[in-house]
This record gives C-alpha cells, structure tokens and sequence, in this order.
C-alpha cells in the first residue's frame, strides 16, 4: 500500500495531469499487461497471454537445432507433491510457485537463479485432506508490481514483487465447508479475479473480481442460484442466441440442492481486450450421483463470458447438462481469429474433459463446430448442431453410457473418456504459423457406478465408484494430438503410454513442447509431430512449459514434480477389469518410472 | 481457525457404534491373534485370522468378531465387502488409489492392513491423522462425523483386509452375494 502511493505521488511530480488517473493509477498495470503480453521475452501470466494461446513468438530454439538443446540450470522447490502450473518472468526476476504449502519463489536470472526472496506461508494442514486430487497449485499472477497467489486455504495474497512482502490479504471462501484455491489467478486492468475449488464436497463455485490496488471485492458471480447470485440479466444474457430468461439455474434443480452444487471454476481465464470480455469454465455438479441431483443442473459444466469490469455475463453455454461422469467444463478457453466457411471469425476453443473440442464464435457464443478429439470417446455420438432442434447444442447421450439411465448401485461399463476427461487441467496450444491447435489428451475409459450419499458441511460428496482402464484397442493411456479447430479433425496423434498431463507450448521455431508423466520434456515438430528432442527430467511432469529470453537467449523450463489426479490413477498402473485376467498387470505402473520431487529444469542450447 | 483440534478423545456419534466395543476388540485381537494365528487360514493381518466364523444376515466376522470377508469357492463375494469396494472407490480413492494401492502421497492401505488392528483402522478412520514435517505432509481427516464413511466403515474395513490377504484383486468384485433383505433398512438407519 505504502509503497505504492509513493509511487503514485513521484508519478504525480513529473505528470501534473495524473492527479485524476491517480485513484485509477492500477488501471494501468492491465495497459502494462497488454504491452508486456506482446513481448515474448517475457511471461507475464500463467497462461503466457491473455487469449491463452500459449505461443511464443521466440525462435532462437527451432526444428534445426532443437536437438541440441541442453540444461542449463535447475531449481529444487524443496516440496514433494505434484506441481502443477509453470514460473512467471518479468523482466530479470523469475517467479516459480509451489503446491501445499505455497511456496512463491524470486530468482534472480542474472545470477543463476539465486534466490532473491522467498513466500511461505503458515496454512492449517487441516486444509490438505479437503483438497481434491492432491494438494496442487496452477501458479502465480503478476500485475500492478504485485505477485498474486490464492493460496489452498483460499487467502488470496498480493506480494510486493520486489521484496516479497505482503502487501494485501484476503480470505475468498472457507476451508472449512471444503473450498480450496487451487487455480492461478488473472490480472485484468486493476482487478484480479480468482475461482474456488470444491466439487467433490458440494463447493458452490464463483468468480470474483478484487480489486488489485487493496483487495476489496469488486464482484462475485456464483455458478448457481438466483439471477442475482449469476450476475446474469434475463434477457440480455444468452445461451446459444437466445436469452436465458428468469430464473436460469433454480428451474434446473431440486428444491435446494443448487446450494450445495458445485460448478466449481478452478481452469483457466482468458481474456479479450477488444469485445472486453473474460472467458472461463465451471466444474462438475455435485454429487456425482446423477440420480440425486434431477435437472439440467446449471450453470455446471459451462463456458461463460463476463464483462470484467461488472461481471455481468454476456453469454453461457453449458456443455454437459445434467452431468452424470464427472465431466468438470473448467478447461482452458482458447482465443483465436481463424477463417471458417469463408468468414474470418473470432474463436473461442474448448478442449472439454467430455471428449468434444468445441469451437464457439466468442463475441456471440454460437456453436460452429463440436467434434469427437479422441475416437474412443463414445458417451454421446454427437452434439445435436440443428438450430431449429429442441436440442440444439446438447450431446446425444448413449443410453448405454448413462449412468443415469443404468441407475443407483448398478455399474455402467465401458465409458469412454474415464472421469478425469479426455483433457483435464494441462492446457493446450496454438500456433498462428500452422493454424493447429496441440492438445495433451488422456486416452482412458472407465466403469461408473453412482449411490446415494449425504451432505455433511466439509467432507467429500462423492457418490460414486470408479474404476479407470487403457482405451480399447492399445497399451497407450495418453496422446499428444494436432488439432483442427475449424474442421473438428486431428491432423496428427503422438501416442504415449501414460496420459499426457503437461502443458504444451507452441514457438515460432517451429518446435511444439510438452512433458511426460514419466517426467520427459519433449519437442516435436509443429507439422508432423515427429520427436525432435527428449530429456528426462527428476521427476513426472504435470506443469506447463515455457519459454522467455535473457540476456539475448532462449531458455525452455518446465517444473516436474509428479502428482495431481494424474498421481492417483496411475501410480499403481491401470487394469482393464474386462479383459481378462490375462491382461492384469499388464499395463505398467507409473511407480516404476518416476519418483516424487519438485524441481525446475530450465533448457537452452550449448554456447555457439 | 476452522477445525476443532482432533487431538485427546475422538468424537464418535452414538449411532456408528453398532454392535462391536472397540477397545474390548483390541484386547482381544492381542490376546487370541498370538495363540491362533496360522491355525485355521493361512494369512494373518493386523487383526489376526481373516477367516470368516460367523454371520449376522450377511456381515460376516472372524472368530474375534472383527468384520471381514466370505469368499465362495466360485469367487463370489459377500455383500459387506463388495459395498466395503463401493464406498472406498468414492470416499478413499482419491488419497489412497484405486484398488486401496496407494497414490503418490497416501500409503497403500492393502499393505497397511497386514498390520493395522480393526481397533487401530477404525480409531485412524473416526480420528484422522497427521504427520506433517519439512518434508511432507500427511493429513487424514478425521471421518467421524461423516456418515458416507462410518456407516460403510466395517465394510470398507471388509474390503481392505480381502485385499491385504489377496482375496479380493484389483478393480471391481465380479460376483457378489445378493443384498441381505436386512440391508436396506440398516443403511436408511445409518444414513438418516
């Protein structure tokens, strides 16, 4: 606070006309954010830019001389679990975050990475079994010369970037009831806007917007309950063109549930700056009982798109009404301007956990295309894209698959993708060059049986038991695919024999990275996805690859550190229960591959 | 501040408490699991001779009356230990793996189970546990209040011994034994 009204004042002496922006003097770290976003030396935000694309214009590295690529340093975050997220750069400082208990790291890049101050913060432990999935975080923001974390208790906190110091703190929910902060925050001009975590213990989700300069709330959108509660306005706010009338999210539940929803938004959040829109996804209804929870259950597994500054919704698509696998909607939402049927659109794709890369025309919110990104998938045949069909935009759900239809205490086999989707949380990327879009993807199925369960503030609520397998017809568990956003085809499949649960990122070079569970950073070509380069790195990789430049060069990091849902399933190996006992074993355990650890490895290439 | 601290007594609510006295359960796993063990089966566990003795409408005890599992010659499991398959897949899973083999940060509870008590699983599932250090950072939350664990807990306790002592394999139960008519009933009682 302190620091920066001196700020603002020396500010003041040498532009007399900043008096009037004073009070408004953060509106400017967004302006900043829009301007640092566009230099690729930098990574000034989680999702390295505001639409998301996770493309770097830096091209030092290449498919020429990828192979070369060597160590350059790396950072040992001192914590075991699974780290998922990727560092920040601004300018000669480094930023890297850990899981519980939330360590925020500064490195000074021109020493090495020598540590210029370290965050820890001091969280009830009492927090770690009410988070889902193991204790992970998806990174820091940076804006306004502040580090914002919403740490797993859900403080948000804004550090003073330079020292550390806490400038600001703020508690959003309450652990106690089992909401948890899992997700990395955004930076939009002097707001910074966080979700929650929760689904599995009947968390309603929200979205809300504080203000950076000292951490009042600004707003709060929740997922369900009243127009109010949604900040949505019944007429204005639309869903596939038509506006969503009153009472949207309470007609779609019984009786009171919708307190106890979920809807969660622990993704990603992208932003476009022209349309003045921010973009994210909510989770899974809760329970995962179907049978429990009668109704279309919205806003759940939804995209909306919100005016940043009011958080009124523009408009809301919801994906996967009534929810009956655990498909959570809150994956990254890509914004890209690409050329469909002749028309030069503003893109908004979504590679969803249910198996569907939709692409969604993002100033209107309608459906151009929604298409199968792994073959297996076989929960829906379709999504219905007649306009004029009472279910226009909704999946066609297989009967077979339904775990609705197959009922309470009854197991429905063979679904396909497995509850943890064909993509989860690791976000995908586009390059402008190919006009593809590269998804890390999990290729698993799984067996779906729903029971009834009861409420009880803070534990989970669940209502289900699953078992997870390979997809039929492989040994492979995961693929790294190129996708085709405008025509809904894959243009190239690397498989891989553990989900691939990494960031990816696209360069100009030509190279497109991600990571491995068995903890290999990989490059491959951006064209054909032939392998170029391969190192194995201490431990699984669950974080997000990135790339910045110092002192004239390239370097690649990425954090392993093996864990999240990834590090449930798969650490004892996978067992088709339906093939035999023959096969049993067959698939090998991730144990046997890698160990816990987190640790930074940063790349570049050998001196020339 | 948002949990009461969980140390000293572990607060149990009357109605989990149904049929079996803990502590006179660990007296007498100590005693006849020194002098028994081997006899009738060859596995033992943390509670002794998994062999099933007795049945009350389906739920099956050993010959300490600790609960566990009735496996038919043709690979049928009792009813108990199949819901003890359902209930640890949805409240267990997501810490101790599928299948009770462990995550990458919660321990492997088949194998914890060939030295757990009855008294000692149950008294970890009601009270939680934690062993936080540098290093890491175990927690488990105490489930005595939650009804979708402790009314299923002799169950899952079933469940996790039939994996310990490798009469259960992996995933789910191909064959279980029909629902004891008394089931429903019991269940609705417990749940509420």
């Amino acid at each position: 606070m302190k620091q920066s009204l001196s700020r603002t004042l020396a500010a003041g002496t040498i532009l007399s006309s900043l008096l009037f922006v004073g009070s408004a003097g953060a509106q400017s770290a967004g302006d900043d954010l829009l301007k640092m976003e566009k230099n690729a030396a930098n990574v000034v935000m989680p999702t390295n830019t505001y639409d998301n694309q996770r493309y770097s214009g830096l091209d030092q590295i290449n498919t020429r001389n990828v192979g070369k690529l060597q160590v350059a340093w790396t950072f040992s975050t001192g914590v075991l679990r699974g780290h998922e997220g990727g560092p920040l750069v601004v300018g000669d400082t480094m930023y890297v975050h850990t899981p519980f208990p939330n360590t925020v790291f500064a490195l000074d890049l021109n020493h090495d990475g020598r540590i210029l101050w370290k965050y820890e913060p001091k969280q009830d432990p009492n927090v770690i079994p009410v988070m889902c999935c193991d204790t992970v975080n998806r990174g820091v923001a940076y804006g306004d010369g502040k580090i914002f974390l919403h740490q797993a208790d859900t403080t948000l906190v804004a550090l003073d970037a330079k020292t550390g110091a806490v400038v600001w703190s703020v508690k959003t929910d309450d652990p106690a009831k089992g909401a948890t902060g899992t997700e990395a925050p955004m930076v939009v001009k002097d707001k910074v806007y966080v979700g929650v975590s929760g689904g599995e213990f009947g968390v309603r989700g929200w979205v809300a917007a504080y203000a950076i300069a000292d951490g009042k709330e600004v707003w709060r959108a929740y997922s369900e309950g009243t127009d109010k509660d949604l900040l949505v306005d019944p007429q204005k706010t639309t869903s596939l063109g038509k506006p969503i009338g009153a009472d949207s999210s309470l007609k779609t539940w019984e009786g009171d549930q919708w307190k106890i929803g979920g809807g969660d938004t622990w993704g990603w959040y992208s932003y476009d700056p022209q349309l003045n829109l921010i973009y994210y996804g909510s989770g899974n209804p809760s329970t995962w009982n179907p049978k429990q929870r009668p109704g279309d259950n919205k806003w759940s597994m939804t995209i909306f798109a919100r005016n940043p500054d009011t958080g009124e919704a523009k408009w809301v698509y919801q994906m996967t009404p009534h929810d009956e696998w655990d498909y959570d909607g809150v994956n990254e939402m890509i914004l890209a301007d690409q050329e469909i049927g002749g028309r030069n659109r503003q893109l908004l794709v979504h590679f969803d956990r249910n198996g569907f890369g939709y692409t969604l025309d993002r100033a209107t919110g309608e459906l151009l295309v929604a298409a199968k990104y792994d073959p297996a998938v076989n929960w829906a045949t379709k999504v219905d894209m007649d306009k004029s069909s009472p279910n226009y935009g909704r999946p066609e759900v297989v009967a077979k698959y339904s775990t609705e239809h197959t009922g309470e205490d009854a197991n429905t086999q063979g679904v396909c993708p497995a509850a943890l989707g064909t993509k989860d949380e690791q976000p995908a990327a586009f390059s402008p060059e190919t006009g593809l879009f590269y998804v890390p993807t999990n290729h698993v199925c799984m067996d779906y049986e729903p029971f009834r369960v009861s409420y009880t503030a803070g534990q989970p609520y669940v209502g289900a038991t699953l078992s997870m397998f390979p997809a039929p017809g492989g040994n492979n568990m995961g693929n790294f695919i190129a996708w085709n956003a405008r025509t809904g085809k894959i243009e190239w499949s690397d498989p891989e024999q553990f989900s691939v649960w990494s960031g990816a990122l696209a360069t100009k070079g030509g190279v497109v990275f991600y990571g491995t569970l068995e903890g290999y950073l990989k490059a491959v070509d951006a064209k054909t996805g032939k392998e170029l380069y391969k190192f194995k790195t201490p431990s699984g990789i669950i974080g997000n690859v990135m790339t910045y430049e110092h002192g004239g060069k390239q370097y690649v990091a990425v954090l392993s550190g093996v864990g999240g849902w990834a590090g449930i399933g798969l650490a004892a190996g996978l067992t088709d229960p339906h093939a035999g006992l023959g096969a049993v074993g067959g698939y090998a355990a991730l144990n046997n591959y890698t160990s816990l650890g987190g640790t930074l490895t940063v790349f570049a290439l050998p001196p020339s | 501040m948002y949990w009461p601290a969980r140390d000293g007594d572990i607060p149990v609510p009357a109605f989990f408490l149904r049929g079996q006295d803990v502590r006179r359960t660990f007296t007498l796993t100590l005693a006849v699991g020194l002098c028994l063990s081997g006899m009738a089966y060859a596995v033992t566990d943390g509670s002794g001779d998994p062999a099933a003795m007795k049945s009350d409408e389906g739920k099956w005890v050993d010959k300490d009356g600790n609960p566990t599992f009735k496996i038919e010659p043709d690979g049928t499991v009792d009813f108990y230990t199949y819901v003890g398959f359902t209930r640890y897949s949805a409240e267990c899973l997501r810490c101790h793996g599928p299948d009770g083999m462990g995550s990458t940060y919660a321990p492997a509870l088949m194998d914890s189970m060939k030295h757990l008590s009855y008294s000692d699983f149950y008294g970890t599932v009601a009270g939680g546990k934690k062993d936080v250090s540098a290093s890491q950072e175990l927690v488990m939350p105490a489930e005595g209040e939650n009804k979708n664990v402790m009314c299923f807990v002799d169950s899952i306790y079933s469940y996790l011994r039939a994996r310990a002592d490798d009469a259960v394999g992996r995933g789910r139960p191909e064959k279980h034994a029909p629902k004891p008519a008394s089931y429903e009933k019991t269940e609705d009682q417990c749940m509420g």
